[in-house]
């Protein structure tokens, strides 16, 4: 905190006996010690309370009150028109949407698929290339490219593969004439994973660079001492190898959670949520957004996704501190 | 609602403004908190020779046509107009915090409903004193839907467009096809065109509002206007046989309209009827906008949806009406009644459709000789109408179309079969969605 520009000296600070400016915090004869000017303290204050007075009202006071309006109706216009309705958006959005249950069940869907094949495959793609196989810088970028770029374009990209009319699949393989037609967007069985497809293509590049980066952080030694040991490669993996990445796979397994939870721009821009790919993020959305809008609603879609994000986060922090303890 | 359409570049040069504009845009996408975009505000003082307008009109052709209005109107009071540019749908999903901040004076808005509903919350400024002006230039029906619901005035409408089947007159004469009146007619021209080769009624529902008007169409011919008028105000039921019979109806034709709706945007539905490969298409005038070619677009014409009840005959049309309203607290209220004034007039509607000929004049008093023949023909089938209807979403609560109709309606394209219950479904979602306010 001495880095503050321009240390002047405050006219109530005893003169320093010292040569130097740097013998500022030295003992003085009598008195307390001044660890800090008073411009130093308006200084520290100002950092550390700008930010706090940021984060608790744009995190804090948001949260807390989507939470509250969770219980109320409200159209968005003035304050006055703001009701309250206790449990009924939630009695509401159990029973009678019926785009809840299925929103719910796609985020489950969402991250089962991330975890059980893009991670995997990413990891698979790691392991190749830690071998320094020839190339591998050009294989790493072009499978980390889509990770560079927004969902929002990936979406883009993919609905010119999927469109069912001129897209790339269909005209290629003639399923876009009557009769046999395949509506990859429309279609509520095909378009979730048609979605997922392109989620995944991008997931894939995402772990193989967490895993890369956890790959490298393996001790040659082990390597060469299972070797040594006539270990196949596939046992060296399996045994020495996977074991040590247990940290990167915690990691891998709390970002995939993150992921799954809050996938929302591929589909709003592949098809806005419609039959077979809502999800709550959109749902939260399509309610709050509009010209009149339904907050308390869209807001107690937003807190059961809160609680299940909690769900997931807690557990893992504790998790997490425990260890730490324990170190 | 939102498709992003690469409309949204063409704004302006972002002046300060639009960007804080934009950025409190962009705070209500991420955040989700509407209030914070009403920060946003106008930043220009009070400035007696100035109107600023907040205008919707962001894709090329009406943006320009609109710009030409506007300068006329300077030239003729000395009046500069101060045109705020948004991208259309962001406009109409923030316009609820920006008519609750501080709006341009003037702004352009939908007829029906949703202009009521801004009256009612008092987010807009009767204009009674401009309509005693420019009164004599509207029919009676569009006069009746300028009107909130304490009976002022509150809207000066510009233009309307008609919705209506549309075909290409080449393929009907190649085929000796006729125009259906009745439904009998219509489902038996669908067979025939089956038998041909054709797509018989191209549909793309992506975008999940063009089924509505689909639904709107077959309801007030089975129901009649004031059923419609009812429903949409959720005062019937949708449980009601009246509507189990609208559902049945457009069962019995969906099997003749194009597979794979659902995935299909307007455009591309459009484009299927571009190439004669479809033979009808449902949809506003707007359609015209996909052809391209000269030629084409002189080939293409429109019926009105055939008479499903006698009784009803085809007396009504849906034709959705554009125009301007007047915000809460304008800062130049003189100059802003000045300009409603003058945007009621027919030289004004003159100017707009010289640069925009999918659309027709709302007045009467407009010139119509330089109408195209489907300008003349959506012209003659509005002033002959009985009753006006607006569309699903401009006739009833956004909030209730947007998040139960039009979820609902996919549904029912996909399985037909699933109707009751979808039905039972929407009249649950409704009663708390209108108890609610």
């Amino acid at each position: 905190m001495t880095a503050t520009p321009a240390k002047a000296p405050e006219p109530a600070a005893p003169p320093a006996p010292g040569p130097g400016p740097t013998s500022r915090p030295a003992k003085t004869p009598h008195g307390h010690r001044r660890l800090l000017t008073r411009r130093d303290r308006i200084t520290l204050g100002l950092m550390a309370g700008v930010p706090t007075i940021l984060h608790v009202t744009l995190v804090w006071l948001t949260a807390l009150a989507s939470i509250a309006l969770a219980f109320t109706t409200w159209d968005g216009i003035g304050f006055g028109s703001i009701k309250w309705v206790g449990l009924q958006n939630f009695r509401e959005l159990f029973t009678s949407n019926p785009q809840f249950w299925p929103a719910v069940e796609h985020n489950v869907i969402w991250f089962v698929v991330l975890i059980l094949l893009p991670t995997p495959f990413g990891l698979f793609l790691a392991v190749q290339l830690d071998k320094k196989i020839r190339f591998s810088r050009v294989y790493q970028t072009a499978f980390f490219l889509p990770v560079v770029m927004s969902l929002a374009v990936i979406g883009f990209v993919w609905q010119l593969i999927y469109n069912p009319d001129t897209g790339l699949i269909n005209s290629l393989i003639g399923a876009n004439k009557p009769g046999h037609y395949i509506d990859w967007i429309g279609d509520p069985d095909l378009n979730l994973w048609a979605v997922l497809v392109a989620a995944s293509w991008r997931h894939a590049g995402y772990m193989m660079i967490l895993y890369l980066a956890g790959l490298k952080g393996v001790d040659p030694a082990l390597r060469e001492a299972s070797a040594l040991d006539g270990a196949s490669e596939w046992q060296t993996f399996k045994n020495v190898i996977f074991p040590t990445l247990r940290p990167t796979n915690t990691v891998v397994l709390v970002v995939t959670i993150i992921e799954a939870l809050r996938a929302f721009d591929l589909v709003f821009v592949f098809n806005k949520g419609a039959q077979g790919t809502e999800l709550l993020s959109i749902l939260v959305t399509n309610n709050i957004i509009g010209e009149s809008s339904r907050i308390g609603y869209g807001s107690a879609i937003a807190v059961v996704l809160l609680v299940i994000s909690l769900a997931v986060i807690i557990p893992y922090l504790i998790a997490t501190f425990r260890k730490e303890r324990r170190a | 609602m939102h498709d992003l359409s690469p409309s949204g570049v063409s704004l302006p040069a972002p002046s300060r403004r639009t960007v804080l504009r934009g950025v409190g845009g962009a705070a209500l996408l991420g955040a989700g908190i509407p209030l914070l975009s009403a920060c946003g505000g106008s930043g220009s003082s009070a400035d007696p020779k100035t109107v600023s307008l907040g205008s919707n009109s962001s894709d090329a052709v009406p943006k320009k046509a609109f710009a030409e209005i506007y300068a006329a109107f300077t030239k003729k009071s000395g009046l500069k107009v101060d045109v705020n540019t948004k991208d259309h749908n962001t406009f109409q999903e923030q316009i609820n915090s920006y008519l609750q901040g501080t709006p341009d004076d003037v702004f352009t808005w939908f007829a029906g409903y949703r202009m009521q509903f801004f009256a009612s919350k008092k987010l807009a400024t009767p204009i009674d004193d401009v309509w005693q002006k420019i009164g004599g230039n509207f029919p009676e029906a569009m006069q009746k839907l300028s009107k909130g619901a304490d009976g002022k005035y509150y809207f000066v409408p510009l233009y309307t467009y008609p919705w209506a089947v549309f075909y290409r007159k080449s393929v009907f004469a190649q085929r000796g096809y006729k125009v259906p009146t009745t439904w009998d007619d219509f489902t038996a021209l669908c067979k025939r065109m089956q038998k041909d080769g054709l797509v018989p009624i191209a549909f793309g529902d992506k975008d999940a509002w063009p089924a509505m008007g689909t639904f709107d169409q077959i309801n007030f011919r089975t129901n009649g206007y004031d059923f419609h008028v009812e429903l949409m105000a959720g005062k019937a039921s949708w449980t009601d046989p009246k509507v189990r019979k609208v559902f049945d109806h457009w069962t019995e034709l969906l099997p003749y309209h194009q597979e794979g709706a659902v995935g299909r945007t307007w455009q591309d539905a459009a484009q299927t009827l571009v190439a004669k490969k479809a033979g009808m298409y449902l949809l506003g005038t707007f359609v015209g906008q996909q052809f391209t070619d000269k030629a084409d677009l002189d080939d293409l014409d429109f019926f009105a949806f055939p008479e499903i009840d006698p009784q009803f005959g085809q007396d009504t049309v849906e034709a959705p009406t554009d125009g301007f309203m007047l915000s809460k607290a304008p800062k130049n209220h003189d100059g802003a009644v000045k300009l409603l004034e003058y945007l009621g007039t027919p030289e004004a509607e003159q100017i707009y459709l010289k640069a925009d000929s999918s659309v027709v004049a709302a007045s009467t008093k407009a010139d119509t000789s330089s109408y195209t023949a489907l300008q003349k023909k959506s012209y003659e089938m509005i002033s002959g109408a009985k009753s006006l209807t607006q569309f699903m979403d401009r006739d009833s609560r956004p909030d209730f179309t947007s998040t139960v109709m039009q979820p609902a309606l996919q549904n029912f394209i996909r399985n037909p079969k699933n109707i009751d219950s979808i039905l039972s479904s929407i009249e649950r979602q409704k009663k708390t969605i209108f108890a609610s306010s």
